[in-house]
């Protein structure tokens, strides 16, 4: 099914967290007032990105990356015209003018520039396709979304939209533990670790801002970071009533047993509908 | 006579009217008022204050549905219709990815106000652009043993599932 919408509904940061946690595959379109560009993911990391005003080839990148200088960038233009990326790429290390990692290099810091940009996107449409393929000849990248998920979430201002991100400070957290996420390998800065370091579900998020003496606009971005990129989770605080408890206020004065047989005589009521 | 209640929420718009309509044994005690603002101009009325259904079980023991009125300027009514609930159901209109984040706020403040076991209802699965239930889970930020359910909500089969459903989870945690 095709996952379409408006920015404004739902955010580049929500659209790469259903990414990563869904470990997608496909082309993210992107369409904004003044530009467009694409994401190409597989399996929930990014491969390919591309904007729609700027052709992204493979000499252009690694120029930008001061990897080739401008007169080999105008040679590579003139002469490579018709070479596809993967070709020119092979040529290129074999002419001992870059290295593998270096064209490796350059790709991953373009497209997650790329993706940085698309973080100020307010507005827009966006469309995700499945199972559609980076293009014929690109050279393909793999890049963990975590990282850049964090980076984003950094640069949320508005206090308004982190508290309806973040409604609850009497939350706890814990740790989703992924398989193939290890925290140790994501970029966290040190305030983001201070919190991590204190992330137990007896600790509410309001008992972690104190202990690392942060405001609430700074706590609630992080954890907002945290669980976007699908690091932690929002578990109920340590001793708050349990559903068990919960129950017992609607039936009032009637033994266990019997809460069962009326629970019972209801299902078999509604069955017969 | 026993009365015991369930509660049915949600954003705007989701389906919670219909869903209550659906299975109740007398007609939803109407609330309802035309909309005046433009914005939510997407269906003729909507519910003030709340939706009310009722299922007898027997002469001993009747359940009542409670809908909550899906427009946010109400929020005021949940806690008190939360109060000595059974369990509840968050509904989520499948077609409206802008409404996902208020849903999970509303399922939050629900586990907070009372906290019964729950069920998760994606209404509108039979319209085109739908959102996958996986897609769901995730924007919900639902955990692996909450239950989202597909649902329809003018479909008699797909409500009765839903609340059985919940009916099964509560059992669960009578042991
Ligand atoms: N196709 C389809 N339409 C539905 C479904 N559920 C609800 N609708 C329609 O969606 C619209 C909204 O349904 P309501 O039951 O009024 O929604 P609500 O949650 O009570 O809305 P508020 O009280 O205004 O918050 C109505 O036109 C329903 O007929 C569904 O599962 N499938
Ligand atoms: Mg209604």
């Amino acid at each position: 099914m095709a996952l379409q919408g408006n920015l404004r509904d739902f955010t580049v940061t929500q659209l790469l967290n259903l990414i990563n946690l869904a470990n997608k595959t496909g082309s993210l379109l992107i369409q904004g007032p003044n530009a467009g560009a694409r994401a190409i993911f597989r399996e929930g990391k990014l491969a390919f990105a591309q904007l729609a005003n700027e052709n992204g080839s493979l000499p252009a990148v690694l120029h930008l990356a001061d990897k080739i200088t401008d007169a080999q960038l105008r040679t590579l233009e003139q002469r490579a015209a018709g070479m596809s990326d993967k070709e020119l790429g092979l040529l290129l290390i074999n002419a001992g003018y870059v290295s593998q990692e270096d064209i490796l290099e350059s790709l991953r810091s373009y497209f997650t520039d790329i993706i940085q940009q698309l973080f100020t996107w307010v507005e827009g449409r966006f469309k995700f396709q499945d199972d559609q393929d980076i293009p014929e000849g690109r050279i393909p990248v793999r890049i963990a979304l975590e990282d850049m998920i964090m980076q984003g979430s950094r640069q949320m201002r508005e206090f308004e939209q982190l508290q309806y991100e973040v409604p609850n400070l009497d939350m706890s957290l814990a740790f989703t533990d992924r398989p193939g996420v290890n925290l140790k390998k994501v970029n966290l800065n040190v305030e983001e670790w201070r919190v991590v370091s204190y992330i137990n579900p007896k600790n509410s998020i309001r008992d972690i801002a104190k202990t690392t003496q942060m405001n609430d606009l700074e706590i609630r971005r992080i954890v907002y970071g945290l669980l976007q990129a699908g690091l932690v989770k929002l578990v109920r605080p340590h001793g708050a009533p349990t559903q068990l408890e919960g129950l017992q206020t609607a039936f009032p004065g009637v033994e266990r047993e019997e809460q069962k047989g009326l629970v019972n005589r209801l299902i078999e009521r509604i069955r017969s509908i | 006579m026993l009365t015991v209640k369930m509660v049915v929420t949600g954003p705007f718009n989701a389906g919670k009217t219909e869903f209550i309509q659906t299975v109740s044994e007398i007609d939803v005690v109407s609330t309802e008022r035309k909309i005046s603002s433009e914005a939510e101009r997407v269906k003729e009325t909507t519910t003030v204050a709340m939706d009310f259904g009722r299922i007898t079980v027997d002469e001993e023991l009747v359940l009542y549905l409670f809908g909550t009125p899906g427009q946010k300027r109400f929020d005021f009514m949940w806690e008190i219709l939360s109060e000595g609930m059974l369990g509840f159901i968050v509904m989520v209109d499948s077609t409206a990815p802008e409404t996902f984040r208020e849903a999970r706020n509303i399922l939050e403040a629900f586990r907070t106000f009372s906290p019964t076991p729950y069920v998760v209802a994606a209404s509108k699965q039979d319209k085109e652009g739908a959102w996958d239930l996986e897609d769901i889970r995730i924007a919900l930020r639902l955990d692996d043993e909450d239950k989202l359910l597909p649902c329809v909500a003018v479909d008699k089969e797909a409500v009765k599932n839903v609340l059985l459903e919940l009916l099964d989870s509560i059992l669960k945690e009578l042991g």
